[in-house]
């Protein structure tokens, strides 16, 4: 560092700019170094060359344009070259960028594949895992949750192998494109409050939950296989459920809709079944044939598939 | 006082035995450096170029040697081993890299060679700039540019040649279809070697490299450094040029004056432009052509070589220079610790290698019949040159059922890559653990190579 700021490097004083304010004030001549200067006429030069290659400069309700172009493809089909934009670049990335085309390629082979090659082709599998997870993630995981495990009570677990609409690839494909429609009615008012505790009872006993009144279980095994109750229609006598109508297997040890392995007690367990029982049923998937595509549904088919292993 | 003008250094030629190691290492590295990209190599498969780092597959070839991104660790160890080696070799043998191997020293060496091919010896190169500009300097001035600017092209491709198919980067590169990466790499490295090796020169030792700064802390009084023996040269009545009564070496030490005739050869010769007999400086990259310069004059006066040389300090003041010092082996044994750990490493990597990913969302299922079923995925990589057919099993969860996806067997292609999704279902016994820890194990077909156990967990709730 120079002693003197004032000084230049040989020793001599540095000059004025020659003028002299109040009498004695006066200002130093340093000018910027010249590369200084040099790169700030660079940056105006490329301000000019970058004001006539993309847009810069808004007039009234328009703007300069600049002589960059994009071209797409439109939603028709139709190619459209239009003023340069960082949105219309990237339309044009997801059409024809290398990792667009090499996509299309996966997709057009994806196509061709039956469900079974999907799951079992190596490189079909990777693929169609990825773009799942993808799909299930935008469309499915609202519900279901982002791996599928879906919410107790409201969306069912897509991780277990208890399918109440079948897990068939062919079924779970049905079930994404039409949808499905869940319902149980309610029995609040059918029955009296020992007869909806003695069918809990019983279907607590069906998957094999210890501590139950043997009595009341009797008497609510009757209850169920009647035609008052009604239950073996849809749960079928042995509570084993019917795909055919999305009823739930009540002889396995999965609960979709009672917490009744989050209940530690055995009080727990039958207040939970007991008021799925009051309260019924309602659930409702959308079906998804209108907005995705074919292949679409049928690689979200196999990646589910794939979660919980089907049957 | 007028500024500073720095004064252009026009580095005399030399004769001696560091002069030729110089150019022996010269040649080495540049054959090396030059002919390896366009070496060819047989392979069963992937690229035919003996060594070539593939940036866009990410596998790195040298040889019969497949380097894959997670071997990362080897490329730390080597940097480790190259500082350990450096640190070891300056400790004892001072600033050898500087003088020898060092890049801007080999390519300003080069770069002098084809100033003094085109223009002349030092003299001559005086002279052509001390008659300004005339027609001959000019043409002799291109002729040497445009020879550097094409050594320093074909430096930058070279280089680029590495990360690319060479021939068919050579094609594409003068047809103008090469990837904007290569064109704007070998125009950065021809830029800079042009710059640095022709330009800038010893500057770049001077004022830019970090290492002529930290390089003093390895020396001790027994680092071999290049020096003038003061005592011998200066003598009592300091130096003195060779005249008529001061011609043998009894008269001159009658006179009180010492071996150094003063004749200016060995400033002559040194690439930096210093003058060796004013002591240690920063700027003496070690070279030893003043060495070389020196022991000359001495055999032509028929005198004692060895007035400039290789010594330390502690041998200059009378004793007797140690090499072997605590110093020196540890950093021995650290650097030969860190080579066996990499030859290790590299002699004994298996075939293949895997990671485990366990899926989280959910962590525990409950399934039907009240097992719980975990989910994995399992990531192989297949690092050698053979196809390999695996089959996945569990070690350490007894009475575990196994389902895997695409197949219980699954075959990879070399530096082939997939993922292989597994569930594993498993019955609780009572007070079964929260985690149970077990092993993946892979098995290649045939014993084809060692299976392979990766650690994971079951998680039972």
């Amino acid at each position: 560092m120079m002693d003197e700021p004032n000084k230049q490097r040989d020793g001599s004083e540095v000059g004025t700019t020659g003028h002299v304010w109040d009498g004695d004030l006066q200002e130093y001549n340093n000018p910027l170094p010249t590369w200084w200067i040099w790169a700030f006429y660079g940056t105006v030069v490329f301000a000019v060359v970058y004001w006539f290659l993309y847009p810069a400069w808004p007039i009234g309700k328009t703007f300069t344009r600049g002589v960059e172009t994009v071209t797409y493809t439109q939603a028709n089909g139709k190619q459209t070259t239009v003023p340069w934009s960082s949105r219309a670049e990237f339309v044009h990335d997801m059409q024809s960028g290398p990792e667009a085309i090499k996509q299309k390629t996966w997709l057009e082979k994806a196509s061709q594949a039956s469900m079974q090659q999907l799951g079992t082709d190596p490189q079909l599998l990777d693929f169609t895992m990825k773009i799942g997870k993808r799909l299930f993630g935008d469309n499915c995981a609202a519900c279901h949750g982002a791996g599928g495990q879906g919410v107790l009570g409201h969306y069912p677990n897509l991780t277990d192998d208890a399918w109440l609409w079948g897990g068939s690839l062919a079924e779970i494909r049905q079930t994404i494109a039409q949808g499905r429609h869940g319902f149980m009615p309610s029995f609040q008012g059918s029955f009296t409050a020992t007869q909806l505790t003695d069918l809990a009872e019983f279907v607590l006993s069906l998957s094999g939950t210890q501590g139950g009144n043997p009595e009341a279980v009797q008497r609510g095994a009757r209850l169920f296989r009647s035609d008052q109750a009604g239950c073996f229609y849809c749960h079928t006598a042995a509570g084993t459920g019917n795909r055919a109508v999305g009823s739930a297997n009540l002889a396995d040890h999965v609960w979709t809709i009672a917490d009744v392995s989050g209940s530690p007690s055995y009080a727990g367990k039958l207040a939970a079944v007991e008021g799925v029982i009051k309260q019924g049923v309602q659930r409702q998937m959308p079906a998804w044939d209108h907005r995705l595509s074919q292949t679409e549904i049928k690689l979200l088919a196999v990646y589910v598939h794939a979660l919980g292993g089907g049957s | 006082m007028a500024p500073e003008i720095p004064i252009a250094i026009y580095p005399r030629s030399v004769k001696g035995r560091f002069r030729n190691l110089k150019y022996a290492i010269l040649i080495l590295a540049y054959t090396v450096f030059f002919l390896l990209p366009w070496m060819r190599w047989e392979r069963a498969t992937g690229p035919q170029q003996a060594v070539l780092f593939d940036l866009p597959s990410r596998h790195f070839y040298f040889f019969d040697l497949v380097v894959f991104p997670q071997n990362i660790f080897w490329l730390a160890i080597l940097l480790l081993i190259a500082a350990l080696l450096l640190f070891f070799v300056t400790g004892i043998a001072g600033r050898v890299w500087c003088g020898y191997f060092c890049f801007q020293t080999l390519w300003t060496d080069a770069y002098l060679l084809i100033e003094r091919w085109v223009q002349g010896e030092r003299p001559a190169r005086m002279r052509l700039r001390a008659h300004g500009w005339t027609a001959e300097r000019i043409g002799k001035l291109a002729l040497t540019h445009a020879m550097w600017l094409a050594l320093a092209f074909w430096t930058g491709f070279t280089f680029a040649a590495y990360w690319a198919d060479a021939p068919r980067l050579l094609t594409s590169f003068v047809s103008g279809s090469a990837p904007f990466a290569a064109y704007a790499t070998v125009l950065l490295l021809t830029a800079t070697t042009y710059l640095f090796a022709g330009v800038v020169r010893e500057q770049v030792c001077t004022y830019m490299c970090p290492y002529a700064r930290f390089q003093s802390v390895m020396f001790d009084r027994d680092t071999l450094i290049v020096s003038y023996d003061r005592n011998r040269g200066e003598g009592a009545g300091g130096r003195h040029k060779v005249t008529r009564a001061l011609k043998s070496r009894d008269e001159r030490q009658a006179a009180g004056h010492g071996d150094c005739i003063d004749c200016g050869y060995c400033v002559q010769v040194c690439p930096t432009g210093i003058d060796i007999r004013d002591g240690l400086q920063v700027e003496c990259i070690h070279c030893a052509l003043c060495v070389d310069a020196c022991d000359g004059i001495m055999r032509n006066l028929g005198w004692r070589t060895g007035l400039i040389g290789y010594t330390s300090e502690r041998a200059l003041e009378g004793g007797r220079t140690r090499f072997f010092k605590l110093k020196t082996w540890g950093y021995g044994a650290a650097l030969l610790l860190a080579a066996l750990l990499l030859v290790n490493s590299v002699a004994t990597r298996a075939a293949f290698d895997a990671s485990v990913r366990q899926t989280r969302q959910p962590l525990t299922v409950m399934l039907s019949d009240g097992s719980i079923q975990n989910s994995y995925a399992i990531v192989v990589n297949n690092t050698s040159v053979h196809d390999l057919e695996l089959r996945v099993g569990v070690v350490g969860l007894a009475g575990a059922s196994m389902s895997v996806q695409p197949a219980d067997e699954i075959e990879l292609h070399p530096e082939e890559s997939l993922t292989i999704y597994v569930k594993l279902r498993l019955t609780l016994q009572a007070k079964a653990p929260k985690r149970i820890p077990f092993d993946f194990a892979l098995v290649p077909e045939e014993g084809a190579s060692a299976p392979l156990k990766v650690p994971s967990q079951f998680y039972t709730r």
